[in-house]
């Protein structure tokens, strides 16, 4: 039996999914990280990993953990999801190869070569739009006026969705990430939006309303090529506008925070604009956008020197991995352009990695590059706010000075 | 197979240790003039992640590269198994393969890449024509896996050539064992049967196999069947890991990539970092752009039609071609 095995692991009992662990996860993440490789926590009765060692084992294992009963606390082999599960990160192999597959391809550093230019573009008009050619010092909320701002305006477009209803998908998306953790209060306050706004999302995966040319109307040509059934395509194209946005959302707000507070990394930004691939993933692995994501053991698996029983979740703290000293070295803490993030896990490893990674990298690469065109210095000018998700590391308001060149 | 071949013992293969090595952990006839290879991680850690109809280049000790349909069992991450027939007409290859390869040897490896991938569908007709049989072996273990209707249709000169039979007898009638010296060629419309929308057909074989299947599918949706002719792809020159130079081409800088380091360790070893993130060919994150020359692709991304642009790669596992200098966008 399972429970002595459990029960040799060190347990912490603070829940972390508690709205201060999620105001402020750093001081737990260090406790589990020192507790050991393997962590008992007691409010669910689950194995925890935070250390980047047994983290990074745990996302490649597909084989020994699964993502197909569920990447959140519910376990789909007992209990009924609250949407039909995704079709990628709900899927194990074989059933997640030809959808995978397909996307990845979609999503390539060079299927995106043809969004580039335009992207670059899109990042200057923006920025002029909120910066004007008037005062040399504005105050802004980077999150409404930028970080929100700047995704919203050019990742439905690519994907191909009509202008209508856009706003939804910050609320689907953040609900959605919330129901990978306990049913706590987040849970509850998002729930009775949640059917309208899976219903829209739903219906925006329609072959006929999405845009010729988009990635949407691409994942439809793959059905036609028969890559995959016709039935997979708008679960598919579901998985574009649930994964994609907030997520991207987060990690811009992360890498401002991060430039904001850190004006001497600004400065080198400034100096090296094509640092900027580089500081946006140091900012993914800072902040880890995507803090926590579960898996199922397919049967007992020994890791850290504890065996995980079969059929069990385990939760992997992407974020704790990410600034673990062990791997990252004594100054894990610190955002800096210095250090090279490579192997971070904050997009995941693994057949999951995230496979928006490049969408993501290129829109961050815009903006920064807009920004650091313009805005010499950048300032908090009030204390910023955190939201508060179940999976995500967000800010809701980040007030912002800009002193422009 | 008993052979112990200590890795010190088997040749200066020995020390081409590099990031893509692998072990010959086993050799095992199969049938006649077919033999089984598994290989492992030197380390022992997980290999490459792979789907079925997927590939790898082999990279054999005496400096020739082949490729070869992985027909394992992906659920084992720590080994891979290949198949080689031994060509009459080989020179090194397969012959080499079947010659002199010893278990504990190394070789090289690149990819796995996947030009044959197994898409959805609730009916599958396998045909396989002699080791045509390899891509078509992990494909059927999923079919059967998903609970989808299949059949395979398995023809070879005789019984004894025919590698596999043995796994294969598992299944029962799903699986139609065809030698030629006992039932003549495949009647293949008589397999295929009326065209369905429902199913897909995956064949692999030598070419007149594949020709007389493109005529008996003529009547078939377009979509229907997908097929990998299997032709030994034998890449002359493209040696093991040898080193070669590679030149920034931002900061004008030449530095020179061992024979035991991957491009994207030296480059980062003299001061340019470039982000990277699977080391392995497969996330797509190091891609790097390539001025001049012509790299040796490694990798599990790009299709043969990005190789011919031969305009990107990925300095993670991938190459230069021997005797070509790479100039790259850094
Ligand atoms: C900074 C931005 C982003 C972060 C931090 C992020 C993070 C992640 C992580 C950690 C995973 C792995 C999940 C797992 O292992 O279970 C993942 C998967 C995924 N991401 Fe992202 N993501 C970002 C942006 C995007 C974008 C822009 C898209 C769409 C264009 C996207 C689409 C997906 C999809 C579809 C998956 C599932 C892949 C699979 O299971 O095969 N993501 N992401
Ligand atoms: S680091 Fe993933 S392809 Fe090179």
């Amino acid at each position: 039996m399972s429970a002595p095995t459990l029960g040799r692991a060190p347990t912490i009992d603070v829940d972390p999914f508690c709205d201060e662990v999620l105001a402020d996860p750093i001081p737990l993440q260090r406790e589990l990280r020192a507790a050991g490789p393997v962590v008992h926590l007691s409010t669910y009765d689950i194995l925890a990993f935070a250390r980047y060692e047994q983290v990074h084992a745990a996302l490649v294992d597909w084989q020994g953990f699964q993502s197909a009963a569920g990447v959140g606390l519910t376990n789909f082999r007992t209990e009924q999801p609250w949407r039909p599960p995704s079709l990628l990160l709900e899927a194990d192999p074989p059933h997640h190869d030809a959808p995978r597959r397909v996307l990845q391809k979609i999503l390539s550093p060079r299927a995106l070569r043809s969004l580039r230019e335009k992207w670059f573009a899109d990042a200057e008009e923006l920025v002029d739009e909120v910066f004007g050619h008037g005062p040399r010092v504005v105050d802004i909320d980077a999150v409404t006026e930028l970080t929100e701002a700047f995704p919203l305006r050019v990742f439905p477009d690519a994907v191909g969705i009509p202008q209508e209803g856009r706003e939804n998908l910050l609320p689907y998306g953040d609900h959605l990430f919330n129901t990978f953790g306990p049913r706590n209060h987040l849970v509850e306050e998002g729930e009775p939006r949640a059917g309208d706004l899976l219903a829209w999302t739903s219906r925006q995966c329609r072959r006929d309303v999405l845009a010729p040319g988009g990635f949407g109307a691409e994942i439809w040509s793959a059905a036609d090529r028969g890559d995959i059934l016709v039935d997979q395509a708008p679960l598919i194209v579901r998985s574009l506008l649930s994964a994609g946005v907030d997520t991207t959302v987060h990690g811009l707000s992360a890498v401002l925070h991060a430039f904001a507070t850190h004006p001497d990394q600004w400065a080198r930004l400034r100096e090296t604009p094509a640092a900027a691939r580089v500081a946006f993933d140091e900012a993914v692995r800072w902040e880890s956008p995507v803090q926590v994501f579960f898996r199922t053991a397919t049967r007992d698996i020994e890791i850290g020197g504890r065996t995980v029983p079969e059929g069990h979740k385990i939760l992997m703290f992407l974020g704790a991995a990410n600034r673990d000293e062990q791997h990252w070295g004594a100054e894990a803490d610190r955002f800096d352009l210095g250090r090279d993030p490579s192997g971070h896990v904050g997009f995941g490893m693994g057949i999951h990695q995230c496979v928006g990674q490049h969408v993501a990298r290129l829109e961050a690469e815009a903006l920064l590059t807009a920004l650091a065109r313009r805005v010499e210095r950048l300032e908090p000018t009030g204390p910023p706010r955190r939201h508060l998700n179940n999976t995500l590391r967000s800010w809701e308001s980040l007030p912002l000075r800009a002193h422009l060149a | 197979m008993s052979s112990v071949a200590p890795a010190q013992q088997s040749g200066p293969v020995a020390e081409q240790a590099s990031a893509s090595t692998a072990r010959v952990a086993e050799i095992r006839r199969q049938a006649d003039g077919v033999v089984g290879i598994v290989l492992t991680d030197p380390a022992g850690g997980r290999l490459p992640d792979w789907a079925p109809g997927a590939h790898i280049d082999l990279v054999l000790p005496d400096g020739t590269t082949r490729q070869y349909s992985l027909c394992g069992d992906r659920w084992d991450a720590h080994a891979y198994r290949v198949a080689v027939l031994r060509e009459p007409s080989s020179r090194g290859g397969s012959a080499y393969v079947h010659d002199s390869l010893r278990e504990g040897d190394l070789v090289g490896l690149g990819g796995p890449r996947n030009s044959f991938p197994l898409v959805p569908a609730p009916r599958y007709l396998f045909v396989a024509g002699g080791i045509g049989i390899t891509p078509l072996l992990p494909m059927i273990a999923q079919a059967d896996m998903v609970g989808a209707d299949w059949t395979l249709l398995y023809g070879g000169r005789s019984r004894n050539s025919m590698a596999f039979l043995d796994e294969l007898g598992r299944h029962g009638d799903r699986v139609r064992v065809a030698p030629q010296d006992e039932t003549g060629l495949l009647d293949l419309p008589a397999f295929l049967g009326t065209p369905r929308e429902d199913t897909r057909i995956y064949a692999c074989g030598p070419a007149p196999l594949l020709d007389a299947l493109a005529d008996a599918t003529a009547d078939w949706p377009s979509t229907s069947a997908r097929t990998e002719r299997f032709v030994a792809r034998e890449r002359s020159g493209s040696g093991s890991d040898s080193s070669f130079e590679v030149t920034l081409a931002r900061s004008g800088r030449t530095i020179s990539v061992g024979r035991d380091e991957t491009a994207l360790e030296a480059i980062g070893a003299a001061g340019v970092d470039v982000l990277s993130s699977c080391r392995q060919g497969t996330c797509g994150t190091c891609e790097t752009t390539v001025l001049e020359g012509r790299p040796d692709h490694r990798d599990s991304i790009l299709d043969d039609d990005d190789r011919q642009a031969g305009d990107c790669m990925y300095p993670c596992v991938s190459r230069a071609v021997p005797g070509d200098r790479l100039v790259l966008d850094l």
